[in-house]
């Protein structure tokens, strides 16, 4: 017997179920989803990032958006992403050859949009994509994600319900909420330990 | 109680600098989780863990169906999924993967499932670098150690402790600042993610409907090992089932609150198959180990299956004031606290520490904070009884032995032999005068003696043995 039968045989002989019997349905699903105003999604998306010592910036036109990325990246090395609603905003990748994780390796700063925003949490929502890559959000020691605020959601039950499958979009979805941390030495806080330590949403609109 | 748990014990009690970091670290954890589980903050916080219980309590329940949903959607995303009967198994599947490959050097993030089966050890024995990237993990490999806490598992190491351990075995310059540290550990571990071929991750939440795995961290090394090696391997227990994504809402909730007082964690990774057609990165093969390890055998008993619930949050083990006492170590496997205590005995077998489910005070803190509600004194309660009843077994066969070995011993001298049954024939006799024998002197009647007694009754003895008869012919 295979390891599979014979796990399998085991739970079913001691749960005494039959060979193949689909269960009686679970609980229904869970989602309260929260009435709330645009406004008060914001003030709560800015609250959240920056009480987990994000940044937040907001400006009212992507290309406001742009000029404000422009201005940060000055002079820095940085990745950006393939993103539809960057490219809206007039942010657009440098000519490099080098690969994609060579370069996100190597620089100061990773650019990319997010498919969500989760207001009660400060959560950024990433699927990859071909034009989103996971690592551009991750090498990088600092983060910035620019994103539409017709985008901002009120937390993860509205995530599940406007996603109620992930893995139909994306192989990868990751919630990131504030910058990468750390207390396993002394229980002090140190930000940055393996991903980004600074991270900015800029949300337009 | 065994010496090694006695001596952790007396060790940890009377170490005061251990005790404080043991007392301030599940107190600061303690503290934390009150506050986001507080009225204000989370009213439907009682619903929330009625509701992750059910769920849990279903899924458990139906278990074979969704490890087989599971199955099925993971391979329908190019993933593979492994069943492993043991440590062996997912030893095996690892290293056999990597000859194929040509890999060498695996990175980690933690993952108590991993711990459990001493995957690492079995690796590196083989010749594979297995290195764990979780800073406190990274740290206790370093020391060769195994973790402290579910969630916390370096909190009985200080800075100073670490300065020591770094600049041993990576031979950097003696560095006191916990940031600076963070800092060499993050350039050492960065090369190593770049350079590995293999992740293994363990699994917060396997998820049937999708057939994804679902991480929880805050560092971000669960996502490096996930995305930038060419293989991702998830190592988990048969018990991390959910049913839907969208029960996630209820359990993501829950699970950083009571860890670590967090909303959410900072990186949530739901993970399905390897890289799709297009993807920009992510890695190509995509494999689940799903280990049963000892874990179905807790499924005969409804009361016990409710162990398998946890979700590892570890908040059991901060309210719990026998931990904050003895600490992680005095307890004899990897699981700690009240849920190790529960654990331990299921897995490995009460008699690897018997006095173990009895290393309570039954006060119920452990139950009250339970995210998932398990009745983690109820369990307990179960192992005492099991535990007084293969006592009260080994006691009698140990009575029975005494009773062969002396028997055999009487056979084998012919004197003893003869004065003994002369004895007996007396005790016998001064009793019934002849009759059967239904009872013997007070002093005997006792124990099995009296038990046996109780239902037969001896033929009388003869007036005179075969030996006095043979030597009178």
């Amino acid at each position: 017997m295979s390891s599979r039968e014979d796990i399998l045989h085991r739970v079913r002989t001691a749960l005494g179920r039959p060979e193949g019997g689909p269960p009686p349905a679970p609980r229904p699903v869970r989602l309260r989803i929260p009435e709330t105003s645009l406004e008060s999604r914001m003030a709560s998306m800015i609250q959240r990032i920056e009480a987990l010592a994000g940044r937040v910036v907001r400006v009212p036109t992507p290309a406001e958006a742009g000029a404000w990325v422009r201005r940060t990246v000055a002079g820095k090395q940085a990745v950006v992403s393939q993103a539809p609603f960057l490219a809206e905003c007039g942010i657009r990748d440098s000519e490099d050859p080098r690969e994609l994780r060579e370069r996100c390796a190597a620089a100061e700063m990773g650019i990319t949009s997010a498919d969500y925003a989760l207001a009660d949490t400060g959560t950024l929502v990433l699927l990859s994509s071909p034009r989103e890559a996971r690592l551009i959000s991750l090498l990088p020691p600092a983060h910035i994600a620019v994103v539409p605020c017709n985008r901002l959601l009120s937390g993860l039950e509205e995530l599940f319900s406007v996603l109620p499958d992930p893995a139909a979009a994306a192989s990868s979805m990751v919630l990131i909420t504030g910058p990468s941390r750390t207390a396993d030495i002394e229980q002090i806080l140190v930000r940055g330990v393996h991903g980004p330590g600074q991270i900015t949403a800029v949300l337009v609109g | 109680m065994s010496r090694a748990f006695e001596q952790k014990i007396h060790e940890t009690l009377a170490d005061g600098r251990l005790q404080q970091a043991i007392y301030t670290a599940t107190g600061r954890l303690k503290d934390s989780r009150l506050a986001v589980i507080a009225e204000g903050v989370l009213p439907d916080y009682q619903e929330l863990r009625a509701h992750a219980n059910a769920l849990k309590k279903h899924t458990i329940d139906h278990l074979d169906y969704y490890l087989e949903q599971f199955e099925r959607n993971v391979e329908a995303r190019g993933g593979r999924v492994v069943f492993c009967k043991d440590a062996t198994e997912v030893s095996d599947f690892v290293l056999s993967l990597a000859k194929e490959r040509g890999a060498r050097l695996i990175v980690k993030s933690k993952s108590m499932t991993t711990e459990e089966i001493d995957l690492n050890e079995r690796l590196e024995h083989h010749g594979l670098e297995s290195v764990e990237t979780d800073l406190g993990e990274y740290i206790l490999q370093l020391a060769h150690e195994r973790p402290y806490h579910i969630v916390a598992p370096a909190l009985h190491k200080t800075r100073y402790d670490v300065a020591g351990i770094l600049t041993e075995r990576l031979h950097v310059p003696r560095e006191t600042a916990i940031e600076k540290q963070t800092a060499i550990a993050r350039s050492v571990l960065r090369q190593k993610f770049l350079a590995a071929e293999i992740g293994i991750s363990g699994a917060n939440f396997l998820v049937a409907d999708s057939g994804a795995v679902v991480l929880v961290e805050n560092e971000g090394n669960g996502r490096l090992t996930t995305s930038a090696p060419r293989i991702h391997i998830a190592v988990a227990g048969i018990e991390k089932l959910i049913p839907r994504a969208q029960d996630l809402a209820t359990f993501l909730k829950l699970l950083a609150r009571s860890a670590t007082g967090q909303l959410l964690s900072v990186y949530t990774s739901f993970l399905s198959g390897p890289r799709r057609a297009g993807e920009a990165d992510g890695p190509d093969e995509f494999y689940v180990l799903l280990l049963d390890n000892g874990r179905t055998g807790l499924l005969d008993d409804p009361e016990k299956r409710q162990s398998l619930y946890c979700i590892r949050c570890g908040a059991c083990l901060n309210a719990c004031p026998v931990y904050r006492k003895i600490g992680g170590h005095s307890f004899p496997w990897v699981y700690s606290g009240p849920i190790g205590a529960i654990l331990t005995p299921q897995f490995m077998g009460a008699a690897h520490e018997p006095a173990l489910p009895f290393a309570s005070s039954l006060c119920g803190a452990c139950a009250e904070v339970c995210p998932v509600k398990i009745d983690i004194p109820k369990v307990l309660l179960e192992l005492r009884s099991e535990v007084h009843r293969d006592e009260a077994r080994r006691k009698q066969n140990r009575l029975e032995q005494l009773a062969f070995r002396a028997y055999a011993w009487l056979m084998r001298h012919p004197r003893a032999y003869e004065m003994a049954g002369r004895v007996a024939a007396s005790l016998a006799a001064s009793d019934g005068g002849g009759g059967w024998v239904r009872s013997v002197p007070a002093l005997l009647n006792r124990g099995p003696v009296r038990a046996w007694l109780s239902q037969r009754d001896l033929p009388p003895p003869p007036p005179r043995s075969f030996r006095q008869m043979w030597r009178q012919r």
